[in-house]
């Protein structure tokens, strides 16, 4: 088996994608790379795909949201190369209008981390076979992760905010 | 014409016409069900026995942990990290402390090293303890679960004496455990691996190659290894497929690599094959924390935290006469911590597969992001596919065995 | 000749018997025979649930308090044990088992996320059954040992020893279910 190193993927996907690829970063011996969104499926399929780096297994989807940032909202990609043992994690940022293609072609464990970063962010998934609420009420109407809302039921009235310091 | 006469001579002929008309049922399998350890719902439709397809509701015990975790201090996301997989707290912990280490870049020493091994392991088996006997238990099997229970504690025995608790155990500090274990712990761990496999032993003779146990599970449930894949399995369910990963192995934490075991892997990926697997992996974990209490015997005793001024507590003596002790001590438990700006993600092999940790730190004194990978939540995806096609007492067995916790599920 | 003796019981249960026969008031034989066969119907979440399987194990076994079998069916069930948290998303559907359960029902609220909520006082979950259901013996801890699990169980059943018959039927009883919206 041979050695894959970060900056070879760097260098591959560089090649292919050349300006599509915004920055990247190698934090804790993990390779860090934020790609413009509109391109999230083309890179995953050419790293599924490619001979030479075979990430085939999705770790995990997550969503982050920077508010002062002009494109808030990220989904973060983590992929794992199980012939070479090198982890990468792939980081798309959106704004709130814009929506981002899913990537349940490719994985079929997308589906739900999707739905869960849906549920939180309200980070649409286009193509997506069934984006509904996962975890919380379906009755909800924010979507609670995002950083203006409060930790704690607003509604709530047994638990005075001045007494637990808040 | 004879014929006709004499065989359907008594019969209603209007009875026999056309095709018969198939009506599917819908049936509500929770979420408050015996059989599904753990709320989450099912609508299944089936055709008589059959089950169709089914549709699942999950969420009923969401708890919103990472949205907690941006408002705690990184020694109290802790206790949130015992209740993802509640079977086997430990892990959890163990798994958040080494994240929180690799932020910080904590030197962790060897002995602190094989102690943790030895407390994941406990839980490995602990877990894998109540999955095996809960499979028992929905396949009629009821003693089993009474009998293995009285080992799980045990292990708790042995919690108790390192951390207090039993089940939600909070167990260690971010660079290394509160204080020193006590001698009682070392013993009830030796006399635990000696007399559990006996224990073990008899379970696995019930229910191994007991002919109805196995017409059961064997070919229920099935998915091939490249299902699995593209489902993000990870853990026995995976292993149970074929695919030999494991994060223990793949990428090293906590000096996994100084111990020598074995991977028990399976062929189809069924019911079978899990129960299996799970009794193998308890096996192997025997091996493997009698490795470590051996090891841990031949490294410098007393030794039970990293050299982290910063992140760890410092003696109380110290505290009460020194300056730079008494800063720190305040600090530490104020919660100020000096975290770089970064992010990092970390892996362990838990119960049920990855647990991994996505930790994106701003520099404060609580993380920015904290994302849980919970393995369980990204399986049960599957479990439709698995289920299509066969009847509904198999979907309970199938769901037994895929050791579905339900504070991993929804978080 | 029949001997009459006076024997006290745990209650203060005295009674005369004597061969054949045995004077008592129907309430307290009644309450004495509830609370020893209390089928609980174990509505467990989370962790709670994990100590509830401890304690109906060997070590701490809740079957020789009368509890052997546990009812999965409100309808048979006497005793609604929710252990672990409950969500907002969860609510209608204990208050949907509570509804169904019959006459007489009582409630033991297991560890402090079914209390109180727990540790999370978050959006999602809800801050305590008893704004839903009402409520007969809290057990606080998180999660409680089975020997909390079990002196709250026998709480509830000094409850049942000392019910009075009248008690479902009663004007008291139907305002305390008004208030929770129960009929």
């Amino acid at each position: 088996m041979a050695i894959l190193e970060n900056n070879t993927v760097l260098e591959k996907l560089k090649e292919k994608f050349g300006a599509y690829i915004i920055s990247s970063e190698e934090q804790y011996g993990m390779l860090s790379v934020t790609a413009d969104s509109a391109f999230n499926i083309d890179i995953l399929k050419f790293l599924w795909e490619d001979k030479d780096l075979e990430f085939r297994f999705l770790t995990d989807i997550c969503g982050i949201h920077y508010p002062n940032s002009p494109q808030p909202f990220g989904v973060i990609y983590h992929l794992h190369s199980f012939k070479y043992n090198v982890r990468l994690r792939l980081k798309c940022f959106i704004t709130e209008e814009q929506s981002i293609s899913t990537a349940t072609m490719i994985y079929a464990s997308a589906n739900w981390m999707e739905r869960e970063t849906y549920d939180f962010f309200g980070i649409i998934f286009s193509g997506h076979p069934n984006l509904k609420r996962i975890l919380n009420m379906d009755e909800l109407t924010v979507f609670p992760m995002r950083k203006q809302y409060p930790l704690e039921d607003p509604n709530r009235v047994d638990k005075k905010d001045y007494y637990f310091g808040r | 014409m004879q014929q006709d006469t004499q065989l359907t001579e008594g019969i209603d002929k209007d009875l026999i016409v056309g095709e018969p008309e198939v009506e599917y049922t819908t049936l509500n399998l929770g979420p408050t069900h015996p059989a599904t350890h753990g709320i989450f719902q099912n609508i299944l439709k089936m055709d008589g026995e059959k089950i169709i397809s089914s549709e699942q509701t999950v969420g009923y015990i969401h708890r919103a942990f990472e949205k907690i975790a941006e408002h705690r201090p990184f020694y109290q996301i802790t206790t949130l990290t015992d209740r993802l997989n509640y079977c086997s707290s430990p892990i959890n912990n163990m798994g958040w402390h080494m994240t929180v280490e690799k932020l910080l870049n904590i030197e962790i020493p060897k002995r602190v090293q094989y102690m943790r091994v030895v407390i994941m392991e406990l839980a490995r088996i602990a877990d894998h303890i109540i999955c095996n006997s809960v499979l028992g238990v929905d396949t009629g099997a009821l003693t089993g679960f009474l009998y293995v229970f009285q080992e799980r504690e045990k292990i708790y025995d042995i919690f108790e004496q390192i951390c207090g608790a039993r089940l939600t155990t909070n167990i260690g500090r971010v660079g290394g455990f509160e204080r020193e274990w006590p001698e009682k712990a070392f013993q009830l761990t030796e006399k635990f691996i000696k007399e559990f496999p006996k224990v073990w032993k008899e379970f696995e003779g019930l229910l191994a190659r007991n002919r109805i146990f196995m017409d059961r599970t064997i070919g229920v449930g099935a998915i091939s290894a490249e299902r699995a894949l593209s489902y993000g399995f990870t853990g026995p369910n995976l292993r149970a497929a074929g695919v030999d990963y494991d994060v223990r192995v793949m990428t090293s934490y906590s000096s996994y690599e100084d111990f020598t075991f074995d991977i028990p892997v399976g062929e189809n990926g069924d019911t079978y094959d899990r129960f299996m697997v799970l009794n193998g992996e308890i096996w192997e974990s025997l091996k493997i924390i009698r490795q470590a209490l051996d090891k841990i015997k031949q490294e410098p005793q007393g030794v039970y935290r990293a050299d982290a001024p910063n992140v760890v507590l410092p003696p109380k003596e110290e505290v009460y006469n020194n300056m730079e002790a008494l800063i720190y001590h305040f600090k530490i438990v104020m919660g100020e911590v000096d975290a770089p700006v970064g992010e990092v993600y970390h892996a362990v092999e838990g119960g049920n597969g990855e647990l991994g940790f996505y930790l994106v730190s701003d520099g404060g004194r609580t993380p920015y992001r904290l994302h849980f990978r919970r393995p369980c939540f990204i399986y049960y995806q599957a479990y439709p596919e698995m289920i299509s096609g066969s009847l509904l007492s198999d979907a309970v067995v199938t769901l037994s065995s895929l050791n579905v916790i339900a504070g991993e599920l929804d978080a | 000749m029949t001997q009459v003796t006076s024997i006290k019981y745990g209650n203060n249960l005295s009674t005369y018997n004597g061969p054949g026969f045995q004077l008592t008031s129907l309430d307290k034989a009644i309450g004495l025979a509830r609370k020893n066969s209390l089928w609980p119907l174990p509505f467990a979440t989370s962790c709670c649930g994990i100590e509830f399987m401890a304690t109906m194990a060997a070590t701490y076994d809740l079957a020789r308090f009368g509890s052997e079998r546990l009812s999965f069916s409100p309808r048979q069930a006497d005793l609604l044990i929710v252990a672990g948290t409950i969500s907002k998303k969860l609510g209608p559907v204990l208050k949907q088992v509570y509804i169904q359960m019959a006459e007489p029902k009582w409630v033991l609220s297991v560890g402090a996320c079914a209390s109180s909520g727990g540790i999370f006082d978050t959006y999602s979950v809800l801050q305590g059954i008893d704004e839903i259901i009402p409520v007969d013996v809290y057990v606080p801890g998180c999660p409680p040992r089975p020997e909390q699990i079990l002196d709250g169980f026998m709480r509830i059943q000094d409850l049942v020893a000392h019910e009075s018959l009248r008690r479902r039927n009663s004007e008291h009883y139907k305002q305390l279910l008004a208030k929770y919206d129960i009929e």
